[in-house]
């Protein structure tokens, strides 16, 4: 629609989801979107996937990185995919997860159209590199 | 308007894809009106971006406008505004009434990189679609924030917020810029603050219309309302000394018992506290006279809003009650006195300012671009050919003839 020509910074929801109060690698990687230039926001702990779905569609977010270690990603992550796409904002939101999601389970949740898994291990220039290479083009 | 004349400046080129654009904005509008949260979502980002056609899109937002009540939260970090706002959206939406919050945060100068934080604290409300929050950072850009932040309460005012809140850290002159975007401002202090209170002087406490002193169960907070009370009766004392040197110096001979008292008691600074019971009863006469001579208007201004000074505990609730009922007394006494009209009148006469200073400084830099840029001028600054002041009158000089010439035909 837009064209390139304004320098808009891209924009990140960093997201908990759920009964899980690990936040310290959602802080980490908050820091890091920042440090690259990304306006961030933070949806702050236990928060549901409709308010996850409300502040991604309130804040118009290019990128959704999604914070899980307590293992209910299956639960969880469907719907909000599915309360993105109520609002027609899955199409033009990168999805990313972070957190502990075994091997078996990355297939499904990638079918769904989460766009990258990062696991324990993976680096914070791994992660801002792919942000900024698949952030949706306004 | 302006989408009409930007085709006849640019030619042919533009006027295809600004079909195509305009059709883009009154689906986009459409959807607003229509109660489509993404569309206004949306609408907020190409105003934040300045995206291209974001200047039609607000114009077209203005004729919905004007039906909201705007509250601008500012007050130094730490000193509870989001969980205030919080409350606020609360109460506002046990009332039936829908909530628009705009959030600004700063931003790195470094990266431009920004954590908006403030959605974090809206707790009460969260879930609820008639709460828009919408966090905005400052992106480096400092005089066009507040720009983007009036534009944005357009749009949630378009869309049909009964309250829009906007909420600033109270940091300095932009912030207070952003601030005056709204009806009513509240200034927020933590207690013990007693040497930041004393940095509110500059700037802030002039434009606050409530102080709160939030957190009000923590140590100090007497003395922080106490500390407010005086300085808030040291600004009134104050303006109406400037009005009585002013009348002094006029009008001399005439200067009645009241206004050589107030001077005299001024003067004497010290003694500002123990004249505190009679000061605002002079600075209404002082305010009604000087409302009559500047503006002939036949209504002069019935009695000048009085800063309050209150205290909450905005986590428990304490005190909120009071705090929406003060709210609600100053918008009626904006109503009733016609202030509401006249800062909205200085509002949208700043507004036209900063967009025509905006606007001609860009025509001015395209004309500077047209002419081989500035470096060509530098070169020959450089060898003394010529100086900075003949450059800016070459380039201007041409522009300032156009101009003339086209208001004399009309």
């Amino acid at each position: 629609m837009s064209t390139g020509q304004t320098q808009r910074p891209i924009r990140c929801l960093v997201a908990k989801v759920g009964l899980d109060g690990h936040d310290r690698g959602a802080h980490v990687i908050a820091r890091a979107f920042r440090d690259a230039g990304f306006e961030v926001v933070y949806s702050g702990l236990h928060k549901s996937p409709d308010e996850i779905v409300q502040a991604a569609v309130q804040e118009d977010v290019d990128v959704l990185g999604i914070s899980i270690l307590s293992g209910a990603h299956n639960t969880l992550v469907p719907k909000i995919v599915a309360g993105l796409e109520e609002y027609d904002a899955f199409e033009d939101t990168l999805i990313v997860l972070g957190g502990i999601i075994p091997e078996e389970d990355r297939p499904g949740l990638e079918e769904q159209g989460i766009g990258a898994i990062f696991g324990p291990g993976a680096s914070m220039e791994e992660a801002v590199e792919f942000v900024r290479e698949n952030a949706p083009e306004r | 308007m302006s989408g009409k004349r930007g085709e006849e400046r640019n030619g042919r080129e533009v006027v295809s894809e600004s079909e195509s654009a305009r059709d883009d904005r009154s689906e986009l509008l459409e959807d607003l009106l229509a109660g489509n949260h993404r569309a206004l979502a949306r609408t907020i980002t190409k105003i934040e971006d300045r995206a291209p056609g974001y200047r039609e899109l607000v114009s077209d937002l203005h004729a919905h406008t004007g039906d909201a009540d705007v509250i601008g939260i500012t007050g130094s970090p730490g000193s509870g505004k989001s969980t205030l706002v919080d409350r606020m959206a609360e109460h506002y939406r046990a009332e039936g009434l829908t909530v628009g919050i705009i959030g600004i945060d700063p931003s790195s100068p470094f990266t431009g990189g920004a954590v908006l934080g403030d959605r974090i604290r809206m707790s009460s409300t969260t879930g609820d679609m008639e709460v828009f929050f919408r966090s905005m950072s400052a992106r480096g850009s400092l005089g066009g924030l507040s720009t983007a932040t009036a534009d944005a309460v357009k749009a949630l005012d378009a869309f049909g917020k009964d309250k829009v809140i906007i909420e600033t850290v109270g940091a300095g002159q932009n912030e207070i810029d952003i601030v005056k975007t709204a009806d009513t401002v509240c200034v927020l202090v933590p207690p013990g603050s007693g040497d930041d209170v004393q940095m509110l002087k500059a700037g802030i406490l002039e434009i606050g219309d409530l102080f709160v002193v939030n957190k009000a169960d923590l140590d100090g907070a007497d003395r922080t309302v106490m500390e407010l009370r005086e300085m808030i009766e040291g600004r009134s004392d104050r303006l109406s000394t400037l009005d009585a040197d002013h009348h002094d110096r006029s009008d001399r001979s005439d200067s009645n018992g009241a206004t050589g008292e107030e001077s005299e008691g001024n003067a004497a600074g010290a003694h500002a506290e123990e004249l505190s019971g009679d000061g605002p009863v002079t600075t209404v006469q002082e305010q009604g006279t000087d409302e009559s001579d500047e503006d002939e208007e036949p209504q002069p201004e019935s009695e000048p809003w009085t800063p309050q000074v209150l205290e909450t505990v905005a986590k428990s609730g304490e005190g909120v009650e009071e705090f929406l009922d003060t709210l609600v007394a100053h918008r009626e006494y904006l109503e009733s006195s016609g202030r509401l009209e006249r800062q909205l009148r200085n509002r949208y006469a700043e507004e036209i300012r900063a967009l025509l200073r905006e606007d001609s400084s860009a025509l001015v830099e395209r004309e500077l671009a047209a002419r081989g840029g500035i470096d060509a001028y530098l070169d020959r600054v450089m060898d003394n050919e010529t100086d900075p002041y003949a450059v800016a009158e070459a380039i201007v000089g041409p522009l300032r003839e156009c101009v003339e010439d086209r208001r004399e035909e009309e």
